[in-house]
């Protein structure tokens, strides 16, 4: 059994985060920041910890700037509906995922102006066409930090660099590199970084959430929902201070628990040593899949320029097709289809019938690869 | 009325009594985070309580690690 679906969500999880997760629900089991019991605050401590492991990885500042939701989509869409306004203007790019494009579009329709910069065919983006499209009125560029669907890598860096001197918010989509790629929301100008905590992170799903950079006024982000925090309870009105003002309701403490202990595993493991593992496999599956009589191969070809996700077709089968027949007859776990993604896929020329997606992961092994490489062989033979 | 042996550092939230914990515990002062007594705030929360004599000492440290907080209060 190979699993090759590490982008929709990582598996296995690294030794430690079941365990952290076991002990929140047999030892502690309490609500944090609802009572000052001595288990409430180990709850608050796990949640607290977790804080402080994200903005570890990410080179954030503050811990309390690091806040928790259900995944990056909620992230993404508490930076976009929380700050954009009627009349203003955000830049975007072709290949982002719908946590993005589909908040997008519905703020288009209360009136915010929406520039998606064109990517390449195989993904790139040319960061001059971002700094072409910025008008007077451009409050922000959202940008991909890696395409879901092809793995290529975004030159986030330099449009915030650019997006800072012209004093736009950058906010970057990195569900698909946190934890994978080496992320510093400092160097890299990053103002908002939505992050999934079930994906490169290693952690459990229903953990991500948003890093706020100080640049990003708290009181300008209007929260996704209001309620409860534990603090300021003597009030009505929803707290103006992060992280509680974004965090209304109980959060998923079991989740934070496995989290702060996934991420321990990254920081300790390291980014880069996890992105070269990525990068030998990627290397290895790109060229070996490209040699393939009939297979079509998406995205720059370089493992350099991407993530360790690859997308692929095979002449004469369907991309539902591949996949049935690779988890049938090899035993092997893939994404086929659209992604959530279908501006990546109008990109690459693949709408809308889609592409076989292999995701590999920081567990992956160059077996595994090879045997999922002999199983494309085989469907490809045998499809012509 | 006894005289009061404890101060509290109050805070806007548990997240932020957490950090003050932590840099008051780097800092070798002894704390505990505690409810929120109801004569200082009907907030359901925790702060941190503080030995008296070490209140200069806790709002120096507080105040070189820029830890955010709301006041310190004897109890």
């Amino acid at each position: 059994m190979i699993y090759l679906d590490n982008a929709a969500t990582s598996w296995p999880k690294p030794p430690g985060v079941a365990e952290a997760m076991t002990r929140y629900l047999g030892e502690v089991g309490a609500n944090p920041g609802r009572a000052a019991h001595r288990r409430a605050i180990e709850a608050g401590r796990i949640v607290y910890r977790a804080r402080e492991a994200v903005a570890e990885l990410f080179n954030a500042p503050d811990p309390l700037r690091v806040v928790f939701g259900a995944n990056a989509t909620e992230g993404l869409n508490l930076a976009l509906h929380g700050l954009l306004r009627p009349g203003d203007h955000v830049v975007t790019s072709s290949v982002e995922h719908n946590s993005v494009m589909r908040p997008l579009r519905a703020l288009e329709a209360q009136g915010v102006e929406v520039t998606v910069a064109r990517c390449s065919e195989t993904g790139l983006l040319d960061p001059g066409d971002v700094g072409a499209a910025i008008r007077p009125e451009t409050r922000m560029i959202a940008l991909n930090n890696a395409s879901n669907v092809v793995g290529t890598l975004l030159p986030v860096r330099q449009v915030g660099r650019a997006a800072r001197e012209r004093g736009l918010i950058m906010l970057v989509d990195a569900a698909q590199t946190a934890g994978c790629y080496p992320i510093d929301v400092q160097s890299e100008c990053v103002d908002l970084l939505a992050f999934s905590g079930h994906k490169s992170l290693l952690g459990p799903m229903g953990t991500g959430g948003l890093i706020v950079g100080e640049r990003v006024d708290a009181s300008q982000l209007a929260p996704l929902k209001q309620g409860g925090t534990g603090s300021r309870s003597e009030q009505e009105l929803q707290p103006d201070f992060l992280p509680d003002c974004c965090e209304s309701g109980t959060q998923n403490v079991v989740g934070l628990a496995g989290l702060e202990a996934s991420v321990r595993w990254v920081l300790e493991r390291g980014v880069d040593t996890i992105r070269a593992h990525e990068l030998g496999l990627a290397r290895r599956l790109i060229e070996d899949l490209a040699a393939i009589e009939g297979v079509t191969v998406y995205g720059p070809h370089d493992a350099e320029l991407q993530t360790a996700t690859v997308s692929f077709n095979v002449a004469g089968l369907e991309p539902s097709d591949v996949g049935l027949r690779l988890d049938d007859e090899f035993e092997i776990m893939c994404r086929v289809g659209l992604h959530c993604s279908p501006a990546a896929h109008k990109t690459i020329g693949t709408f809308p019938a889609g592409t076989v997606r292999f995701g590999l992961g920081a567990f992956s092994t160059a077996e595994e690869v090879d045997r999922a490489l002999a199983a494309v062989r085989s469907l490809a033979q045998g499809a012509s | 009325m006894s005289e009061p042996q404890y101060a509290v550092v109050l805070v806007d939230s548990t997240s932020h009594a957490l950090r003050v914990e932590n840099v008051l515990t780097e800092g070798g002062l002894t704390s505990k985070m505690i409810p929120v007594p109801r004569h200082l705030s009907s907030d359901c929360g925790a702060c941190v309580r503080i030995e008296l004599h070490d209140v200069g000492r806790v709002q120096s440290q507080l105040e070189a690690a820029g830890v955010v907080f709301v006041s310190i209060e004897p109890i």
